[in-house]
């Protein structure tokens, strides 16, 4: 059997499931939107229809509350899946995932660092937070992903065992910094900060929104352009070098590629573990790990994922919220384990 | 087509491959041998690209190695190494389909290139397996196949060099591999293998080099350097040197 001939059917499925998550996470909530409601409301907020009865309070909801929620648990799954595929792909790994080497809480410690920083010299713009929270995060996971690659490093080889435990080192380390952070931080910025911590898309907000969504766009379309490269690095360096491609230039790109996602998406929602290692395992069962197919199908499937967890965090104990990151983790961590303990030596 | 010319390589202070003068032919097979750590894989690395020359030059079709195109190389050069690390579930036919990435010949000559080159490793059974669940000579055999699909059927400027390609396999598919590389040899190609077995180097190589200490002792045809002195001296092995009764190349035994 062909990939070719079964990937027709997933993609359509994973559409469908896509389509149906976002449908959801617009439709439910305290207010329950039937779908028509939903339907209107986004044509009127497009400007392609006019206001008519029961679609302005739709609207109103869709557009200050749910819509830019969804478009970051979107964005956010999207690129979480997407640097996974890339981090896997990088290290030659099926196991490796952005959190485990270190790259999100070295993009939280940056976060950090301008909040309770941005405190300490009388606050920041709120019209500047955004983009210097995402330029933060940014440079602290491009910081710790290069730094955790550098250890790894030796005899022009990368070894991904010293490169997993030099992750666990800094992400130990980058918690230690944060804790003080904590520690001389105010209420107001103790509070963000312990959101960081645990991830939440809560309080969605288009100012938080379009700096990942801007990444997420360019992720989405960029990163497919190296599936074939990807292909050939996952037989090995030098073995990918002989077949035409430019390895060192291949590495820093998705280097900074994976610190140009999660920077973006731990600024907009915190630490969110372990999508962007159980989306690709997930797919890869399903589609195998020819990149050409994987790279979209788990754009769609970690999008849909993220969704359907905020969907969980929201309703579990409604009216209170868990943080997504909690729910991640408690699916993902066990979901690791097995992976781990089926894994052939 | 392919050459070193008075190449040096250094590791640190130690010279690990010094003023190697070595050329490969159109439709020639060149075997390597030497003791373990005499530099044989360093020459072929250096060969290969992975490594820079500190004196001399690599030279393929008469331009420096490292001046070609990475796809444009590709398509003439292709590298077999010892072992492989590729820990995903990829089917056979894909990771050999991996040698038609430098090419543009469309889904249709590469299913059919990718066929014939399983069939010259004698690994076409294993089509549609799953990578991670073979063996390890059957994983060299597939990822030989790769390298031959990689250069699919072979023409002259082409060039293979392999390391060690039969380590690993049983002694059946040790001659099936070797007559692969000898038909891609006669369609004009160049091959540079690196061997252990004397014996085998004797009744498939064209040409011998044997390395000791990062130089070239002795190369010529296998009748010129499988002599007990040489031998004697680089290994430091007592052989007899007879005919093989009906192919009449050298046979070595040991002492």
């Amino acid at each position: 059997m062909s990939p070719v001939l079964s990937a027709r059917p997933l993609f359509i499925s994973l559409g469908l499931v896509w389509l149906i998550a976002f449908w959801l996470s617009l439709s439910l909530g305290p207010v329950t939107l039937p779908l028509g409601d939903t339907l209107k409301a986004l044509l009127l907020l497009f400007g392609l229809s006019i206001a008519g009865e029961g679609a302005d309070q739709a609207a109103l909801i869709l557009e200050q509350i749910r819509l830019p929620r969804a478009l970051l648990g979107l964005s956010v799954g999207t690129v979480l899946a997407l640097s996974g595929v890339a981090m896997q792909g990088l290290f030659r790994n099926p196991l490796a995932d952005p959190g485990l080497v270190g790259v999100s809480s070295g993009a939280a410690l940056g976060a950090a660092a301008t909040i309770v920083g941005g405190e300490l010299v009388g606050g920041i713009s709120p019209l500047l937070e955004p983009y210097l929270l995402s330029i933060s995060a940014f440079l602290g996971g491009l910081g710790v992903t290069w730094l955790v690659y550098r250890l790894g490093r030796r005899d022009g080889r990368t070894h991904v065992a010293t490169m997993l435990l030099a992750g666990i080192a800094l992400t130990a380390l980058a918690g230690a910094v944060i804790g003080l952070f904590t520690y001389v931080a105010d209420d107001k910025a103790l509070r963000t900060l312990t959101f960081w911590n645990l991830g939440s898309l809560n309080g969605a907000s288009y100012a938080r929104l379009w700096p990942l969504l801007l990444v997420t766009v360019a992720v989405t379309l960029w990163l497919p352009r190296r599936a074939r490269a990807l292909n050939a690095l996952l037989l090995g360096e030098s073995e990918a070098r002989h077949l035409g491609f430019d390895v060192e230039r291949l590495k820093r790109e998705l280097v900074f590629c994976t610190a140009l996602s999660v920077g973006a998406a731990v600024a907009a929602a915190g630490m969110i573990g372990f999508v962007g290692l159980v989306v690709p395992h997930l797919v890869r069962l399903m589609i195998g790990p020819d990149h050409r197919l994987l790279l979209p199908a788990s754009a769609l499937a970690g999008g849909s994922l993220l969704l359907l967890a905020d969907l969980l965090a929201r309703l579990l104990l409604a009216p209170a919220e868990l943080p997504i990151g909690i729910v991640t983790a408690l699916l993902g961590a066990p979901f690791f384990l097995y992976l781990l303990l089926r894994q052939p030596q | 087509m392919l050459s070193i010319r008075g190449g040096s390589v250094r590791r640190g202070a130690s010279v690990v491959l010094a003023d190697v003068n070595v050329a490969l032919d159109a439709g020639e097979v060149l075997g390597v041998l030497g003791p373990n750590g005499a530099g044989k894989s360093t020459l072929l690395a250096t060969l290969s690209g992975e490594l820079y020359v500190s004196s001399g030059k690599v030279l393929l079709h008469q331009k420096p190695l490292h001046d070609w195109s990475g796809p444009e190389r590709a398509r003439c050069l292709a590298v077999l190494p010892q072992s492989s690390s590729l820990s995903f579930g990829f089917r056979v036919d894909e990771v050999v389909g991996l040698g038609r990435l430098p090419h543009e010949s469309g889904l249709e000559v590469d299913r059919a290139i990718v066929s014939a080159a399983l069939g010259a490793a004698d690994a076409q059974h294993l089509a549609q397996r799953s990578y991670l669940s073979l063996s390890g000579g059957e994983q060299q055999r597939v990822h030989l196949a790769r390298v031959l699909a990689q250069l699919w059927p072979g023409r002259t400027g082409q060039v293979l060099l392999l390391d060690e390609p039969t380590a690993m396999l049983d002694p059946l598919h040790q001659h099936s591999i070797l007559h692969a590389i000898r038909q891609f040899a006669r369609l004009g190609g160049a091959v540079l293998v690196i061997l252990h077995d004397l014996n085998l180097a004797a009744r498939y190589c064209d040409r011998l080099v044997l390395l000791a200490d990062g130089r070239v002792h002795l190369s010529g045809t296998p009748e010129q350097v499988l002599q007990s002195e040489p031998l004697k001296s680089v290994f430091g092995l007592d052989v007899l040197i007879q005919r093989h009764p009906e192919r009449d190349h050298p046979l070595v035994i040991a002492r």
